[in-house]
């Protein structure tokens, strides 16, 4: 009896012990995160690129303790670019305690937007999505936190004035993959033409859109446009820089939107020889002269292991890691008001509309997102191929906001 | 179910004719509607219900595609299409004339039937391979044109957001209120489709699938009863398309491509051609086989593989055993799941005899 007895008080010390333990610790609340990718479908030269890049910032934060003491989790679902699994992949992600989503994909972000709306959990969409999505009042869960399609094709018009030295009497081709997503920028291209008195043609390339030797005759010699403003995705990019090469039309005479800009493409275009001249959009800062990408070499480097080799495409990895970097300010800002960590997609989303002067050293543009505008303000720079790498071309810029804005009331007038 | 016929006597034309004719058989699916309709949404998460949910929607556009494909025999990679223009008309209903859910569910699936039929309109001249080439053109025309339109789709991003259909002024939004809804529909495709298949004209389809020069001769309109077919299958399939629509909140013509009608095809040949429940074994295995290989290669991956590496190979492990299990189901059972079960039935239904 006497030796059940003292098993007891030590059962019973024992449990107290580990629940003083479990107390304080249960104090620093992990904080989830979803994160939707495609490593595997039809984009999967961004995913695999892109999600590394989100991954390693995170462990970066993680290994300097977390933010403000709390750790963070990423639950990283590959959906494939499915509409299905995507969805799949929110509600597991929502079950898990995720207070933020990173959407991946445009119809994804369609299917998602009202899900998202109604839990009140806060997802971004970077330079893909719905560009109306910039108006935190219509969305207020959706995030584009980078150039939206619409900002990118101001962006690329104030450019082609720049280097054209005036756009008045000018031709410029619009080259664009025919879905939706491709189509979303021709509103505000038609209102810059009709402003700035330039002529504007447009020259759909129809999915998959590895076929545009017929389109790209037609603008170099039938057309013979002024500049070319581009906007393709996946094999498509490196097809019209070749078809462009080959015809002859000088490659810096066409600018790329922020999905036709990597280095994925410039190889799989023949390399930096074919490619020069060639300028790219990016809505994030484009190599390895980063504090932040030295940061993630030295945790590498702590580990005993190698940087990987992912770091190596800057383009798409720089991008995961902005996105990543601006996740942690909204949780950072939210943890500001509920210290103890238990915060709600509803303080992220507070968060996300306090982030400005945050630059994380130059890969991050000075960004400002404010609850009516969840776009940041819609940054990019120029990066041009020049001499076998990326060169800056222009510091941040933004271009034409009034158009934006008329295009954003007259979305919202429609709507209702 | 497994169940035997031995003692059972039919004393009436009604009796015979009964969708369940045993009683054991009345009774399974009793049970089986009473854990559907009570025990499960009681017993699970929203989670489960959201795979639940997606599945259901599954299970409405493979039933249909099977109709086409399985009973008559007339092949379609023009689904996701239809899907899209059942879509499309609900959300322009919806939107433009504050259509409720119940007048624009089955507008949406009847001018889907319009447009089916007009697709399957090649079909009375050519078969086979030449007549997935002739839907294919469908779909993508159908594709084109939602693109293009801008009357249909709403403008440049193709997109219509479309309000949560409301019953009794109540909005269904949460995954356990739209498992309801879904269900109902679902349940509602099924019966219509077991006793159409042992009609009239589900047997008109079969005798097409089977030999059409002799269904002909045997004095079956081949002209109405397969534009017939292609008409009700692209009702379910405008149908699936609504219930998409209202599910996600939003028409969107870019889930409903060319992949999406491969994936439907793989759910009826993996399921089984020409029955429902093998178009409800397809549609469950497709849906929840990556989500269950994706826990499996999750779990295993960590384990094996640093975790760095983990995501890129997990992924890519998830579509290769994906893959290699259909291979594996095809092989082992070429006529489906369907065949499959019902090899254990027959097996179980004489033991512990062999015959």
């Amino acid at each position: 009896m006497n030796s059940v007895l003292r098993s007891l008080i030590g059962a019973s010390v024992a449990v107290g012990a580990v629940l003083a333990v479990a107390g304080p610790a249960a104090a620093s609340h992990e904080i989830v995160i979803g994160l939707e990718c495609d490593r595997t479908g039809p984009t999967q030269v961004v995913g695999v690129n892109l999600c590394p890049g989100y991954d390693d910032y995170i462990a970066l934060v993680n290994s300097k303790g977390g933010v403000a003491g709390h750790k963070l989790k990423v639950i990283e679902i590959d959906h494939e670019y499915k509409v299905p699994a995507a969805v799949e992949a929110y509600e597991r992600q929502k079950k898990d305690g995720a207070v933020l989503i990173g959407l991946y994909g445009t119809p994804q972000t369609y299917a998602l937007t009202q899900k998202l709306t109604e839990d009140r959990i806060p997802g971004t969409s970077p330079g893909f999505g719905r560009a109306d999505a910039t108006d935190g009042t219509r969305y207020p869960y959706i995030f584009p936190i980078a150039a939206t399609y619409w900002s990118q094709a101001t962006a690329a018009v104030k450019f082609a004035g720049d280097q054209l030295k005036g756009l008045r009497g000018k031709k410029i081709a619009y080259l664009f993959y025919d879905n939706p997503a491709g189509r979303e920028p021709i509103p505000v291209l038609e209102n810059l033409a009709k402003r700035e008195e330039f002529q504007l043609r447009l020259f759909a390339v129809p999915p998959p859109g590895v076929e545009m030797g017929a389109q790209v005759l037609d603008i170099a010699q039938r057309y013979r446009a002024d500049f070319v403003v581009a906007h393709l995705f996946g094999r498509s990019p490196s097809v019209s820089i070749k078809e462009l090469k080959r015809i002859g039309y000088p490659l810096r005479k066409v600018v790329s939107f922020v999905w036709g800009a990597a280095e994925a493409d410039i190889d799989a275009a023949g390399g930096y020889a074919v490619a020069e001249g060639y300028n790219c959009l990016e809505f994030a800062g484009v190599g390895e002269n980063y504090p932040v990408l030295t940061e993630i070499r030295e945790m590498y480097k702590k580990e005993g292991r190698e940087p990987t080799k992912e770091m190596a495409s800057t383009v798409y990895y720089n991008r995961g890691v902005l996105i990543a970097a601006i996740h942690v300010e909204a949780i950072r800002n939210a943890l500001r008001a509920k210290p103890d960590g238990t915060i709600t997609g509803e303080d992220v989303k507070r968060g996300f509309e306090r982030i400005r002067d945050f630059t994380l050293g130059g890969l991050v543009p000075p960004l400002e997102i404010t609850p009516t505008d969840h776009e940041g303000g819609g940054w990019v720079q120029v990066w041009q191929v020049r001499g076998g790498k990326l060169v800056r071309e222009t510091d941040w810029f933004k271009a034409y906001s009034d158009v934006i804005q008329a295009e954003l009331r007259q979305a919202a007038m429609k709507k209702s | 179910m497994i169940h035997r016929e031995c003692g059972i006597l039919k004393t009436s034309y009604e009796a015979d004719m009964a969708l369940y004719p045993l009683p054991i058989a009345r009774w399974t699916v009793g049970v089986i509607a009473a854990l559907m309709f009570l025990a499960l949404p009681l017993a699970v998460g929203e989670y489960y219900l959201s795979l639940v949910n997606l599945i259901s929607i599954a299970v409405v556009g493979a039933i249909g595609l099977n109709i086409l494909t399985g009973v008559a025999g007339q092949i379609s990679v023009g689904h996701g299409a239809f899907m899209s223009v059942g879509a499309y008309t609900a959300a322009n209903l919806a939107v433009r004339l504050h259509a409720p859910f119940w007048v624009a569910l089955p507008l949406g699936g009847l001018v889907a039937a319009a447009v089916g039929a007009v697709i399957g309109i090649p079909s009375l001249r050519i078969k086979g391979l030449y007549l997935a080439i002739a839907t294919l053109a469908g779909q993508f025309i159908i594709e084109w044109t939602i693109n293009h339109v801008t009357w249909i789709s709403g403008g440049v991003q193709a997109s219509i957001e479309v309000p949560r259909p409301r019953l009794f002024g109540v909005a269904i939004a949460s995954q356990r209120a739209m498992y309801f809804f879904l269900l109902v529909v679902v349940v509602v495709a099924i019966v219509a489709a077991l006793n159409l298949m042992r009609g009239r004209v589900g047997r008109a389809f079969v005798a097409i699938r089977d030999q059409d020069i002799a269904a002909e001769i045997i004095g079956i309109d081949i002209f109405r009863y397969k534009l017939l077919a292609f008409a009700i299958s692209s009702f379910y399939a405008g149908v699936t398309g609504v219930l998409y629509t209202y599910y996600l909140g939003v028409a969107n013509y870019e889930q409903f491509q060319i992949g999406t009608s491969i994936d439907y095809l793989a759910m009826i040949i993996i399921g089984g051609l020409g029955s429902v429940l093998g178009a409800i074994f397809g549609a469950v295995f497709v849906t929840l086989m990556p989500i269950v290989l994706r826990y499996a290669t999750e779990t295993v991956g960590h384990l094996m593989f640093a975790p760095s590496d983990v995501a890129n190979v997990t992924t890519n492990l998830r579509l290769i055993f994906f893959g290699g299990l259909i291979i594996l189901f095809l092989v082992v059972e070429p006529e489906g799941l369907e065949r499959l079960w019902r090899n254990v039935r027959n097996y179980f239904r004489v033991w512990p005899f062999a015959y």
